[in-house]
């Protein structure tokens, strides 16, 4: 009998962590995938050659199917010999106490005594919306209102396939506090090519140390933002009081209440 | 046929009518304006085709030379007749003598405007001979190889390299798929010209160009035969070029093209008078060719909430409707766009996408209704997603929808990999072959909530319109009653490729392709 199934209150070794289905470190994973082979015993044998490769124990493969032009897709099921320490994680994120709508608007007005202003699109050749809208519109995403529905806060949404020279004039324009960029589309690293862009432009034009620059997106992590040299990356499952809440309290943090205008 | 909504056919007609008035007030500002692309559109048809030494398409060189000399408003129809009967050279070597800078169109002697016509018109006719050999090729496909059932397997591809795409296609129609759409990459819809060659580099998809249209048209034939089913190609006629591809697409027999009335103005910003003067063009030459269009009222979807914004969706149908009358397409070609993208956590989300879609089947019984997957509220969670479509499928099959976009269990993740097209044909065919029948089989209850959804929002759309046609089409949209989205009248791009006609211009293709010339 195995070490772990001798006691179901085993106690977990945060320093060791591996993969749980039923039992603890029973190691159970599963993944899916395609290799170019034809369907068939081999196919099957190279997929769990390939998983086995990858560290896993008595790879099954559930399910094979023939994807009919030499292509055979895979479900396997097994167990992750590997472990790791969790005690020693250490992850980047936005570090900031996250307010409510109604909090950002109190919190700008005693703080700031002016109204925070913020431009955003989504820029380059991205063509989605969604993640700009989600933030900035009145309407915002999954009940959460956009910055148009903040008190104190005056949100300027440029849309998409916005040039970033423009979302920059933009920002002069309204003298922003925050530049916020949307990209969805990644398809071979176009949008760190977008962002890198952008982060060089708000830079040749001498402002980058009198503003926020913040990117956001399905595949956008704080961590990458920072690589970029943005302030900030909005993620999955981030809303406009993340947003909201990160820039009111860095204007605060660097004494913006009174800064000159960009122009 | 009874309706299963109880729908008021009174309120089905004003909301028609009320469409009807719209498009006619437009047609009379279409019928005096023409476009740089409406033109460019006219040389491509006319065999005008390859770039000049700094990649620029030849049918822009020509009209941009014309346009520089004041000569747009007559029509690139007559300039090329004229130069046709003083040079004796055919519309191909004339734009090429234009690009190498030996021949200035507008300064040659000129003839009337019969005359050119006349003179033009050997080529018009070679044009549309071309054009009708195509579609008889698809009847000729269609009576030998047979077709899938509907509602038909709509899949993407969009690898960015039309050679990847081909292999993708080609496994997508052996596991079922009936059309392949090949994804553009993004921001050619506001590019003003069409992009030359095959590619191999695009983000987010290929170029919608014509040698990438015929690089698939011929791989889809070879799997179609293998397989012993037609395979339909769909790209997309929208953008700043949206007549030029509908021609391409004629010309390379493209089955279906993605192709709206008003997409353009409210979602990519091009200038409400381009946008609705290269629709009429567009969608003339895709009712001429037997193409099935597919509006975009599935965006509206996205932009705006499902739930709250379902009534502008049967009314962008309403208008997209009767705009296609006028450019004479058949009902079986409208490809009315709707979508499933209620937040999935709204109580009887269902019932409601179930009254949108047997809806939109009542109003328009002979469409071939294009029905839109989830994709807002697709999260990365593969296994919530897989169900999510499942439940999309289900209504599709239930009110018998005819191009169903299969929904993709990684959307909001990547763009399809093999085996989310694979896994997602499946889950289709499961569901329209366990639920076949089910909407025969099904009545719903009288006053019950799909009733009553049904008939609010078709009630709502009927006053929506009524209040576009007071105001006009383009004041409405400079309100942001459509998507949620405000377009000024002069604002956006591609105003500066507007122009009036003069009264000796002429299209020659429109009355042809509108009377089903050869």
């Amino acid at each position: 009998m195995s070490e772990a199934a001798k006691t179901a209150t085993a106690q977990v070794d945060l320093t060791k962590v591996k993969p749980y289905g039923d039992t603890l470190n029973d190691g159970m994973m599963e993944t899916m995938f395609t290799l170019p082979v034809p369907y068939g015993e081999e196919a099957n044998e190279a997929a769990r050659q390939l998983v086995k490769k990858m560290g896993w124990e008595e790879p099954n493969v559930t399910y094979s199917h023939d994807m009919g032009n030499g292509y055979t897709f895979f479900v396997v099921y097994g167990k992750c010999q590997h472990t790791v320490d969790f005690t020693q994680i250490k992850v980047v994120k936005v570090d900031v106490e996250v307010m409510d709508r109604v909090e950002c608007g109190e919190y700008i007005a005693e703080n700031i005594g002016r109204p925070v202003v913020v431009v955003g699109a989504s820029t380059g050749s991205d063509a989605h919306t969604v993640g700009i809208d989600a933030i900035i519109n009145m309407k915002g995403f999954h009940g959460h209102f956009g910055l148009e529905r903040f008190k104190n806060v005056e949100a300027y949404n440029l849309g998409s396939q916005v040039p970033n020279e423009e979302l920059i004039a933009k920002a002069k324009e309204v003298n922003a506090d925050a530049i916020l960029v949307s990209q969805t589309v990644t398809q071979k690293d176009i949008h760190i090519i977008n962002l890198t862009n952008m982060a060089e432009l708000v830079e040749a034009e001498g402002i980058r140390d009198k503003i926020l620059l913040c990117c956001g997106g399905p595949r956008i992590s704080h961590e990458l933002a920072q690589e970029l040299g943005y302030d900030a990356g909005f993620g999955p499952h981030t809303y406009a009081e993340h947003v909201m809440s990160y820039i009111a309290t860095e204007i605060v943090k660097r004494g913006w209440q009174k800064r000159p205008p960009l122009k | 046929m009874k309706s299963k909504l109880n729908l008021d056919p009174k309120v089905v007609e004003s909301a028609r009518n009320h469409a009807r008035n719209i498009a006619h007030d437009m047609q009379d500002f279409i019928d005096r304006h023409t476009t740089v692309s409406t033109e460019r559109t006219i040389l491509r048809l006319l065999g005008v085709d390859g770039i000049d030494d700094v990649e620029t398409p030849l049918p822009n060189v020509v009209v941009d030379h014309i346009k520089d000399a004041g000569g747009l408003p007559r029509g690139v129809a007559y300039w090329i007749g004229n130069a046709m009967i003083q040079t004796g050279l055919q519309p191909q070597e004339l734009a090429e003598k234009v690009a190498a800078g030996e021949l200035d169109l507008t300064k040659l002697p000129t003839a009337t405007a019969k005359e050119a016509e006349e003179a033009i018109m050997p080529a018009v006719h070679e044009a549309l001979h071309k054009i009708k050999a195509q579609t008889k090729k698809r009847e000729e496909y269609l009576a030998r190889l047979g077709e899938g059932r509907k509602p038909y397997l709509y899949v993407i591809v969009a690898t960015g390299n039309i050679y990847e795409d081909v292999i993708q296609a080609q496994a997508a129609a052996r596991q079922g798929a009936d059309i392949i759409a090949v994804i553009r990459s993004t921001a050619q819809s506001l590019l003003d010209h069409v992009p030359y060659g095959p590619t191999t580099e695009g983000f987010g998809g290929t170029w919608a160009t014509q040698e990438n249209f015929r690089i698939m048209r011929k791989a889809l034939d070879e799997v179609g035969e293998e397989i012993g089913k037609y395979i339909r190609l769909c790209n997309y006629s929208s953008g700043m070029c949206m007549p030029e591809i509908a021609a391409m697409g004629a010309l390379e027999r493209l089955d279906v093209m993605l192709n709206d009335a008003i997409y353009g103005i409210l979602f990519r910003d091009i200038n409400m008078q381009r946008t609705i003067v290269d629709q009429f063009m567009s969608r003339v030459i895709i009712g001429y060719c037997g193409i099935i269009f597919n509006s975009g009222e599935d965006n509206y979807l996205t932009t705006d909430d499902a739930y709250e914004a379902a009534h502008t969706v049967t009314a962008s149908q309403f208008i997209n409707e009767q705009f296609a009358v006028l450019a004479n397409i058949q009902e079986w070609q409208m490809g009315l766009g709707h979508a499933f993208e209620m937040d999935p956590d709204i109580e009887n989300g269902f019932l409601y996408e179930l009254a949108q879609a047997v809806m939109a089947r009542e109003i328009f019984p002979n469409a071939s209704l294009k029905y839109m997957p989830p994709t807002k509220f697709m999260t990365g969670n593969i296994y919530k997603g897989h169900i999510q479509d499942a439940l999309f499928n289900l209504v599709a099959v239930w009110s018998g929808q005819s191009l169903q976009l299969l929904g993709m269990l990684t959307e909001a993740v990547h763009t399809p990999h093999m085996q989310d097209r694979y896994l997602s044909i499946e889950n289709a065919n499961y569901i329209f072959n366990n639920c076949r029948d089910l909407g025969e089989e099904v009545e719903f209850k009288e006053g019950g909530i799909i009733q009553q959804r049904a008939q609010t929002v078709l009630a709502k759309a009927d006053a929506l319109l009524a209040e576009v046609e007071k105001e006009g089409l383009f004041s409405t949209i400079e309100q942001g009653k459509f998507g949620g989205v405000k377009r000024p009248r002069d604002g956006g791009k591609g105003l500066e490729g507007v122009c009036v006609k003069d009264d000796q211009y002429f299209n020659p293709f429109i009355p042809l392709m509108l009377g089903g010339a050869e």
